[in-house]
């Protein structure tokens, strides 16, 4: 089961990781519906290491074929929350 | 006894400060161990040494910037008894003194050339002291000859900024290195610049089931199939792995890709993955993820900034179809990739939509013709057609 | 005290006669006649046919005998009439004066003084205009001496006669009618050190004997365009004075080398790769040379002085270095 507290825990876990990446990005003005590569200028390596820490951090199975719902904070926080399920 | 002397991490660099030893006195060091880490205009690099024995003499304090070439430490290699006091050597830790040879002398072209910077010693001395780059400035002397005053009053003007943070003056600092490096290329090397359409379907197909075979932490990325075919096809056409030294020619037996890396704050390093024609693709992989987080950390080794005998540089992320690049002296090449993008192709007399990335190859004319240029694309394309074998 | 030149010069022998037994003036037309510059006027008369002796016309003869009075306890001043003539005393100036020290492995001492006039701009044409000092101070083992002022001209004679080897007094023909000021009390000068003239911070203008008047004039021309030149009068050529020179360069960065020598193979070539040497990184544009034009000296007036440096174009090389 998925609660509003768990869905904000795993929001400010998935930031923490970008922020990792991007020391520099200011996260708070990041549109959690917009793609963040563009948004963080990260390159294929940045979101191959982030999907490297989501898979670390939250224990799931991501194959490339699935790199397309990762691409936005939403969609990762959704994709975590999935996987509890 | 051998000396452990301020390395030179790249063509541009003329002197760097001593951040810590990494070894004490009386310490047994390896070939290939971390002695030191320096700053350079570019990042904190750690630096090996290339001998095996003791540390004999620490020559040059933590905050010490000196010249390259300058002796740092004394290694007394095994086997070698100990000095006595009865023979004391006498290496002195130098000051930076740039009266002997002022480093920006190192970013004027040749004489030969005809271009060389007009400038008086004593202004170009006082440049290498402020740290003023000598290729931007206005002469105002006799046939418009750099004098001191010029330098002076450029001076004058950059200490007016006032204050600026350490990242930012490094930033400022790396812009003119760039600035120095490139400026020194495009008035030195004549460039040739060649490029050709490569079908990546085959490759991208065989990535797509290689990867779904792969744990997520030993995924490959097309860049590394990029440098490990460049690494392969220079095999084929070696004067492109080179370097130029005193107006000739210095093949190297070793194949040591520098990957351009654009840094999150702006600028760029390329470093180094040693001897990448050997190296499987996981292995490759790893070396290059490891080489891209220690960039970003300013954590760089000397070896790394050093070596490169050629550099890659992929601008696909950004949309870019086709890299025109300049070379970095004294290399005598860069291969360039693009983004992969879609595109009609026409294989067996049909129009079939295509993954393609532009390829291109920037060339010293000094040491390759457009001809050899041509057949190092053409066997990267043939590399990339069969990336099961790379 | 104002005094010309000339008396500078009688002044300083006269007063070695006097004081010294051992000291004698050979030369040509230096007794009867009074020396061709008149630096010997009544010599004859005051100390008499053994200490002022008049020579036969051959320069190789007369300097030879003073080597040999030298060595043989003598205090002997040579006047060699002029620089043209001492080509025919070259051999024993190189051979013997210059080297006896050396042959016997320092047994002998040639405590000898040889003066003569040098220098053009008389219109006394191309045979009687040389300017060798330049040669001579290339020559290990002498001592070479170019007194501008009065002062020195007085008294680089007399600190010449206590030097246990051969000194070569250069005294610019043109000088022997100049006045100048002789300062007060003095007697013997020191020979080791250039001297500056005239202080200044934009250029450095680096001279000797007869062609430090003309850069004097020119460093004051330059100073009412708002350029301040400073003068080195060198002095001693050999040993030369590096570091006056290299002070002076590292404090101005420029530095115009005035000789009225040809430029090529001049002492000014030498001053030039001293700077070049040792303060090449101090320089702020390349060192510039003011010399003789590469002809034979010409006999008309007009053509001599186009020939030769004046003021006009020392200040000229030196405004081609600023702008």
């Amino acid at each position: 089961m998925t609660t509003a507290s768990s869905d904000a825990e795993t929001r400010a876990q998935i930031l923490r990781l970008l922020g990792d990446i991007a020391p520099e990005a200011d996260l708070a003005c990041l549109n959690p519906d917009v793609g963040f590569r563009d948004q963080l200028d990260l390159d294929s390596m940045d979101f191959l290491n982030f999907v490297v820490s989501l898979h670390k951090t939250f224990h799931i199975e991501i194959p490339e074929t699935d790199y397309p719902k990762y691409m936005t904070l939403n969609g990762c926080v959704a994709q975590v929350a999935a996987s509890r399920t | 006894m051998a000396e452990f002397v301020m390395p030179t991490l790249g063509a541009d660099m003329t002197e760097g400060t001593l951040v810590q030893w990494k070894k004490r006195i009386g310490d047994p060091i390896a070939k290939g161990e971390i002695i030191a880490e320096v700053d350079t205009e570019k990042a904190a690099i750690e630096v090996e040494c290339h001998t095996s024995g003791i540390v004999e003499q620490l020559l040059t304090k933590p905050g010490d910037k000196v010249p390259v070439g300058t002796v740092m430490a004394i290694i007394r290699e095994a086997g070698q008894p100990a000095t006595t006091s009865a023979q004391p050597r006498n290496i002195a830790p130098q000051p930076v003194t740039p009266s002997r040879n002022p480093p920006v002398a190192k970013t004027a072209p040749a004489s030969s050339s005809g271009t060389r910077l007009r400038i008086s010693p004593a202004a170009r001395k006082l440049a290498a002291e402020r740290g003023i780059d000598p290729t931007g400035l206005q002469g105002t002397g006799p046939e418009g000859t750099i004098t001191l005053d010029d330098v002076t009053r450029a001076a004058t003007v950059a200490a007016g900024v006032g204050t600026v943070t350490t990242a930012a003056e490094r930033q400022a600092r790396m812009r003119q290195t760039i600035a120095a490096a490139m400026a020194r290329s495009k008035r030195e090397i004549p460039h040739y610049y060649l490029s050709t359409t490569i079908d990546m379907s085959r490759a991208l197909a065989w990535l797509t089931t290689e990867n779904g075979r792969r744990p997520v932490t030993e995924r490959l990325l097309v860049s590394v199939l990029f440098i490990k075919a460049v690494a392969l096809a220079l095999r084929q056409v070696p004067e492109l792995n080179a370097l130029w030294k005193d107006g000739e020619t210095v093949k190297s037996e070793r194949i040591h890709i520098g990957t351009a890396i654009s840094l999150r704050q702006g600028g760029l390093v390329a470093p180094a993955l040693h001897d990448a024609d050997r190296a499987g693709l996981g292995e490759l992989m790893q070396r290059f993820q490891d080489l891209v987080k220690r960039a970003r950390a300013g954590s760089l080794r000397s070896s790394e900034l050093s070596d490169p005998t050629i550099t890659v540089t992929s601008l696909g992320e950004q949309g870019v179809e086709t890299v025109f690049g300049v070379i970095y002296p004294p290399q005598v090449a860069l291969v360039g990739f693009g983004k992969v993008v879609e595109r009609p192709w026409v294989a067996n007399g049909l129009i079939v939509p295509r993954p393609v990335v532009t390829a291109s190859l920037s060339a010293d004319h000094r040491v390759s013709d457009g001809h050899r240029g041509g057949l190092f694309l053409a066997e990267l394309d043939r590399l990339l057609q069969e990336p099961q074998s790379l | 005290m104002n005094i010309t030149y000339r008396e500078a010069v009688r002044s300083g022998m006269r007063e070695a006669l006097q004081r010294d037994p051992r000291v004698f003036l050979m030369g040509e037309d230096v007794g009867r006649y009074g020396g061709t510059y008149a630096c010997s006027k009544g010599f004859l008369d005051e100390f008499g046919p053994e200490r002022i002796r008049d020579t036969p016309l051959s320069e190789s003869t007369f300097v030879g005998a003073g080597i040999g009075a030298a060595l043989g306890g003598m205090r002997p001043i040579v006047e060699v009439m002029t620089v043209n003539f001492s080509l025919l005393a070259l051999d024993q100036i190189m051979n013997n004066a210059a080297t006896l020290r050396h042959m016997s492995g320092g047994q002998f001492s040639v405590p000898l003084v040889v003066r003569m006039a040098t220098g053009a701009g008389r219109q006394v044409a191309a045979q009687h205009s040389h300017s060798l000092e330049g040669w001579y101070a290339h020559i290990p083992g002498i001592t070479v001496l170019t007194p501008a002022t009065v002062t020195d001209a007085r008294g680089m004679l007399l600190t010449a006669l206590e030097q246990p080897d051969p000194v070569f007094i250069f005294e610019h023909a043109y000088l022997y009618s100049m006045e100048g000021s002789l300062e007060e009390g003095s007697i013997a000068v020191e020979i080791s050190h250039a001297a500056v003239r005239r202080i200044g911070k934009d250029v450095s203008l680096l001279t000797f004997g007869g062609s430090l008047w003309k850069t004097l004039a020119a460093a004051t021309q330059l100073a009412q365009e708002g350029i301040e030149a400073e003068v080195v009068d060198l002095r001693v050529l050999r040993p030369l004075d590096h570091d006056t020179i290299l002070t002076s360069v590292r404090k101005t960065h420029r530095a115009v080398v005035i000789d009225e020598a040809w430029r090529t193979g001049s002492f000014a070539a030498e001053v030039s790769a001293v700077i070049m040497e040792q303060a090449f990184y101090e320089l702020d544009a390349p060192v510039a040379r003011m010399c003789s034009e590469e002809v034979p000296i010409p006999y008309p007036k007009h053509l001599e002085e186009a020939a030769l440096p004046s003021a006009e174009k020392i200040a000229q090389a030196v405004r081609r270095l600023l702008r």
